[in-house]
């Protein structure tokens, strides 16, 4: 019997981007299967956060190109960016505002609810009406965190994931990739903690100076 | 997606509203030291009134643009927003917008400290908020677009002001015009002409900078 055909959710076909005269990227191609969960894993300085950072749009491939649920990367930007979410080194969030301020601008931007289902799974529920800048740099990955469930994304980019975070937040993040990887959403992941990462891929993907080294 | 836009920015500004008083206070000191520049002639501070106001709000509208994106870039919210995706001209017309209405409650707080200091008072009190309410809309529109595209440079605080000042001298010749004939009596009623000149000048600037900010923002 064939084995059903599913469309690669990410098709990146020799990406690179350079910033100044350093390649931050060179010649990156992989492909990633929709509903599937990948590693990134590679020293830091490797390319993880540029190729995550590319392949949300935050910033544009210098050379080569990719393509999202078939989506161009650079022509279909504003479709590329309404299926993917990422967990960024930044927080994206606003300083002086509350955690729950913070989700529903992102709400009314998105034309979504459910702010309040989000700061409960983040646990944060309870420091809901607190502003951001009291909080700790976990406790922002977590709110951040939220924000990217609250997308509801066809794919979610996680860079360093577990960064900052305390075993609790280790064990929710494991919980929600499982939880995602359920509901068929695919997972990119860039950790340097391989071992917990490797527990939750089906795949690795291995960067060195911006190379992949290893698939 | 404006109005969401539009909410953010007026939250924003509400939880950093001390330093609305803090321009404030610095454009009423500018309006101050102006008078001790003239000296105590009545008829010259009267008669340089107009020009001395709309001097005491571009300097204080360089530090409330530059302000603005200061939130924006701190964690990269923009980008975060950006992402979402939320439409790049919605967030330039919410913050634009944001930014106007601060410069128009700055503009006539600064009139009675401008009535006060230079004796010029006028009965005409609905065309002089006019004309501030359609001065402050020319800088801040092009204001905002400077803002952002000096945001992420380190001397932004002289960057923009560099930039602005050249762009807006024609929004901020007819402001001046049309205030002085307001404060200093209009027979000929010229006034009009500087206001229509000002409302093309706006409706240049909006519509051109919200196209561009796209740009500005995006990588």
């Amino acid at each position: 019997m064939i084995p059903p055909v599913t469309e690669p959710a990410i098709e990146a076909r020799n990406l690179a981007r350079r910033y100044g005269r350093r390649w931050a990227l060179a010649d990156v191609s992989f492909t990633v299967p929709a509903g599937s969960v990948l590693m990134v894993a590679g020293r830091n300085g490797s390319g993880k956060s540029t190729l995550f950072r590319t392949l949300s749009t935050a910033i544009r491939p210098d050379l080569g190109s990719a393509s999202v649920l078939g989506f161009d990367l650079v022509r279909d930007r504003w479709d590329v960016r309404k299926a993917v979410a990422l967990l960024s080194h930044q927080t994206y969030l606003y300083e002086s505002l509350t955690a729950r301020e913070n989700l529903t601008i992102a709400a009314r931007f998105l034309g979504v609810g459910g702010v309040e289902a989000a700061l409960e799974r983040v646990n944060l529920a309870a420091r809901a009406d607190d502003a951001v800048a009291t909080f700790s740099a976990g406790m922002r990955k977590r709110l951040s965190f939220a924000r990217v469930l609250m997308q509801e994304p066809k794919i979610v980019l996680l860079d360093e994931p577990y960064g900052q975070l305390d075993p609790e937040g280790f064990a929710l993040v494991d919980e929600v990739v499982r939880e995602l990887k359920s509901r068929g959403t695919t997972v990119l992941m860039a950790t340097h903690q391989v071992e917990r990462g490797s527990g939750l891929a089906d795949e690795a993907l291995f960067l060195e100076a911006g190379r992949v080294v290893r698939c | 997606m404006l109005i969401a836009a539009l909410r953010k920015e007026l939250l924003l500004q509400w939880r950093s509203r001390a330093q609305l008083m803090a321009v404030f206070v610095f454009g009423a000191s500018a309006l101050l030291l102006f008078s001790f520049a003239v000296g105590p002639n009545a008829e010259i501070l009267r008669q340089f009134s107009a020009g001395f106001l709309w001097l005491g709000l571009l300097l204080s509208s360089t530090l409330t643009l530059a302000e603005s994106f200061h939130a924006e870039m701190e964690h990269r919210a923009l980008e975060g927003l950006l992402l979402l995706p939320a439409n790049p001209r919605a967030l330039y017309y919410g913050k634009a917008i944001a930014n106007w209405l601060q410069l128009v409650l700055l503009g006539s707080a600064l009139v009675p400290v401008m009535v006060i200091l230079y004796d010029a008072g006028t009965l005409r009190l609905g065309s002089l908020l006019l004309v501030i309410a359609l001065g402050t809309a020319g800088l801040s529109a092009p204001g905002t677009l400077y803002a952002a595209m000096t945001a992420q440079v380190r001397s932004k605080q002289t960057l923009l002001p560099l930039l602005l000042f050249p762009l807006i001298v024609p929004a901020l010749l007819a402001s001046v015009k049309a205030t002085s004939l307001i404060v200093l009596g209009d027979p000929m009623n010229q006034s009009k002409a500087w206001i229509e000149l000002l409302i093309a000048f706006d409706a240049i600037y909006w519509s051109l900078c919200g196209l561009l900010f796209g740009r500005v923002v995006e990588d």
